[in-house]
């Protein structure tokens, strides 16, 4: 979905560039004036972020194929993309490409407005906004693990609230909180250690160093 | 390189003072909720409300079936191998009905509409966000 989307914004965004240096087709007017035709206008920041939500949703994707013992408790691989936008381009563009990796991937899944899919909203929604505190933190003392241990836990709190305020309203439920709670701290950490590894040379784009850990 | 080392290469570089601290702040926080929500000890009484006044209190160990009287109706609750369920309500929603049975110390069966509740105690009082 959001892969689509950023290809169609590029070719945009290309026709846009063409349209204002070559001269414009007489054959073909609609083509080459994209002003005339139903167009998005886009910055370079947004085509970033979709390249980074389609990360996070193949991220998605992949970590959906992985068998889990129980059901609720995934790695939340599409995290580690989440913290490496919010340390490179703020808090902004972070909420753009978890949400939008919240909303493609029920598309994609075929949960979109199912309790699934409010289950991961809530989650994305409650991590974000710990995110947005846990970024003030003096830098020289907390790094990525911080935040994603952090956003883990809340992510998990945001879950458990909307199951228990909605799903299952029945205090059972709070023998499974240490389960989750200890699978957030591991899968936090790991996540958090991953990001940190492809953030500490900024130089290198995400793709080469992907090839890199895959070596 | 061992698998050892190559995991304290991945790793350590990336945690900082605080981080650690966050790392021991979480554990702690998954001990302590571990200990706080398994640790329910089986109970062995329950005791029974009617209209906000103690109607019986009786002990698990032998199966009965106990007809409690409230304003609606005739709530009758059972006691099966230490096990206590309200089986049946009047109440219109049926919530106590469908908690089904109750096990350990603190857990509690209400039927707000027939007033009638059931709530399991174990050998020490346990305290929770209403009675605390």
């Amino acid at each position: 979905m959001t892969a689509s989307t950023t290809k169609k914004q590029e070719r945009g965004a290309r026709i846009e560039e063409r349209g204002e240096t070559a001269t414009p087709n007489k054959s073909h007017p609609s083509i080459l004036n994209p002003q005339s035709s139903i167009l998005l206008n886009t910055t370079a920041e947004d085509h970033h972020i979709a390249r980074m939500a389609a990360v996070a949703l193949g991220l998605t994707v992949l970590e959906n194929a992985i068998p889990s013992p129980l059901p609720g408790v995934k790695p939340g691989l599409a995290n580690i993309v989440t913290l490496i936008v919010l340390a490179r381009y703020g808090l902004r563009a972070a909420a753009w490409v978890s949400l939008l990796r919240v909303v493609a991937g029920s598309l994609l899944f075929g949960s979109f407005l199912a309790p699934g899919f409010f289950l991961s909203l809530s989650g994305a929604v409650l991590s974000l906004l710990v995110l947005a505190f846990a970024q003030h933190l003096p830098p020289r003392w907390f790094g990525p693990v911080s935040h994603s241990i952090y956003a883990a836990f809340a992510h998990i709190a945001g879950q458990m609230l909307v199951v228990y305020l909605w799903l299952i309203p029945h205090a059972g439920i709070a023998y499974l909180i240490p389960v989750f709670a200890a699978a957030a701290l591991v899968f936090g950490t790991v996540n958090g250690l991953i990001a940190a590894r492809f953030m500490d040379t900024g130089t290198e784009t995400l793709s080469t160093k992907n090839t890199n850990v895959t070596k | 390189m061992s698998s050892h080392e190559f995991i304290s290469a991945a790793t350590l570089p990336h945690l900082k003072p605080g981080d650690w601290l966050t790392l021991l702040l979480g554990s702690i926080c998954v001990v302590l909720l571990a200990l706080r929500l398994w640790s329910g000890d089986l109970a062995d009484k329950a005791v029974i409300r009617s209209g906000g006044k103690i109607f019986r209190e009786v002990p698990l160990s032998h199966d009965q079936q106990i007809e409690v009287p409230g304003p609606l109706g005739v709530s009758v609750i059972s006691i099966q191998n230490r096990k206590v369920r309200i089986a049946s309500d009047p109440s219109p929603r049926q919530y106590c009905v469908r908690q089904g049975w109750l096990q350990q110390a603190g857990e509690i069966a209400l039927c707000l509409p027939n007033q009638v509740s059931v709530e399991l105690a174990g050998s020490r009082k346990k305290y929770d966000s209403l009675n605390y």
